[in-house]
């Protein structure tokens, strides 16, 4: 049997992660389903004046993308941790760089992708104004592959502790604060009229900082996580 | 010269030789920054002139501004020492990046407490989610997560790495917060020391500060050397030179 070259094993890394997670539907739909039960709570608890909704949509359509992110990133790296095929991922030939970033790739098509196709639906009901939603679309798209790629780090660093899931959070929401801020500033822009390329453009440069540097920190995180 | 240095960094692996010279350097710098705190302390708080706007409530800014640039200088001393941990492998290293992460925090929160108070006079208001405050709270919850990621290890040589890891990331998000002033620019002031042109600041005032600065600075390395002191003997604990010390302290 030949050795797959590193793009071809990546492919199929990317591959083998989607087949597990459409097999699993319960696990793509939680964190929608998450995210729908949440939209229901901020117009309970803030009030449901349709001119208030729209003042805070923005903002609360992000945090919760953001939380459902969280929620999702302690599972990325944990079954494969756990059976040990982790392991063998290590002492593979191909980078670990590539393998870690189909990981994290699948993590993002499965929830972060899917999130921002939906989030017109949940944006409507808090009274986002119809010409706001492609930027939301298109923050939220940048934004959460950012999100996803940093909860790789976290998961990373993570996986081998038996209570990881109250850590990860204080580990990653510091991380994700930027983002946050310059996504809903993005959608809070496009309601008020004002030029959202900046904003966009700036998610657009945290994602390529973070494309180039969080395999790095995962692959270490990962190898660490391993030895102990 | 070089064969010197590499003595001096292969001492530096060394605990009882880093605990013996450490106490050298503690017993003449702690006292030295004790009295460069009084006397930057009395000088900025008693005898410089109130400011012409704010009275004399801008005086908290020899407390604020010392405690916020070394919190943000110790993030760095953290995270260097973090790498050289991870790239060379060095214990002692490993040591400093643990002992850094609380003191730093302290740091931090000095800073936002001294500019809790500050902000109550002067904007009216004990806190605005300014983006240069947003980011020292920021910068306060990245140290805490080292200290928590660092307990929740049951291996401490992987929780050193892992922290170390952190740390460097979490690096990304200092320039943003040393930064943010310029780019979201709101109810914060720039900066008022400049190195480079006029400062903003008049140099009766200035110089006071400046003290304070460099003596917060001492005193950030004097408690970094005693908490690596303290985590030192913690580590070694079960070796001869702590045995041995701890006969000579007991007086046996």
């Amino acid at each position: 049997m030949s050795v797959p070259g590193s793009w071809q094993f990546c492919v199929r890394l990317l591959r083998r992660q989607l087949l597990l997670a459409v097999r699993r539907p319960i696990d793509i739909g939680n964190p929608l389903l998450f995210f729908t039960m949440v939209v229901v709570l901020f117009p309970l608890g803030l009030g449901p004046a349709p001119e208030q909704l729209t003042g805070f949509a923005p903002g609360a359509l992000w945090i919760i993308a953001l939380l459902s992110n969280l929620l999702t990133s302690d599972s990325v790296f944990r079954s494969d941790f756990d059976d040990g095929s982790l392991e063998q991922l290590l002492l593979a030939p191909q980078p670990l760089y590539l393998s870690v970033l189909a990981y994290i790739g699948a993590h993002w098509l499965t929830t972060g992708l899917l999130l921002a196709v939906l989030s017109p639906l949940f944006a409507l009901m808090l009274n986002l104004p119809v010409y706001a939603l492609s930027t939301l679309v298109f923050s939220l798209l940048l934004g959460t592959a950012v999100l996803s790629l940093l909860g790789g780090i976290g998961a990373a660093l993570t996986v081998g502790l038996k209570r990881g899931g109250m850590l990860i959070s204080l580990l990653l929401l510091p991380l994700y604060m930027p983002v946050l801020i310059f996504g809903s500033a993005a959608v809070q822009a496009s309601v008020s009229g004002i030029p959202t390329g900046p904003y966009l453009a700036i998610l657009g440069a945290m994602l390529c900082l973070a494309i180039a540097l969080a395999p790095l920190a995962v692959a270490a995180g990962l190898r660490i996580s391993i030895d102990a | 010269m070089a064969a010197a240095m590499w003595s001096f960094f292969y001492k530096l692996g060394s605990p009882p030789w880093l605990y013996a010279i450490s106490g050298v350097i503690l017993r003449w710098l702690l006292p030295g920054t004790l009295l460069a705190l009084a006397v930057g302390m009395v000088w900025g708080l008693l005898f410089t002139s109130p400011d012409f706007r704010q009275g004399n409530s801008y005086r908290i800014i020899y407390i604020h501004v010392p405690a916020a640039v070394v919190a943000l200088a110790g993030y760095y001393v953290m995270a260097l020492a973090g790498a050289i941990s991870l790239v060379w492998r060095m214990k002692m290293a490993d040591v400093a990046m643990k002992a850094a992460a609380p003191i730093g925090a302290a740091f931090t929160f000095i800073a936002l407490f001294t500019g809790a108070v500050w902000g109550k006079p002067t904007w009216g208001t004990w806190w605005v989610w300014d983006a240069r405050i947003t980011s020292m709270l920021i910068l306060l919850f990245l140290y805490l997560g080292v200290v928590v990621l660092y307990e929740a290890f049951d291996n401490k040589e992987a929780a050193g790495k892992a922290c170390a890891v952190l740390s460097l990331v979490g690096m990304v998000n200092i320039p943003i917060v040393y930064k943010s002033v310029d780019w979201w620019y709101s109810l914060h002031q720039p900066a008022s020391i400049k190195f480079t042109g006029e400062s903003t600041i008049d140099s009766s005032m200035l110089y006071p500060l400046l003290l304070m600065i460099a003596s917060f600075y001492t005193l950030f390395f004097c408690c970094l050397l005693l908490n690596i002191r303290a985590e030192l003997l913690k580590r070694e604990a079960r070796t001869q030179w702590v045995k041995k010390l701890a006969r000579v302290v007991g007086g046996h």
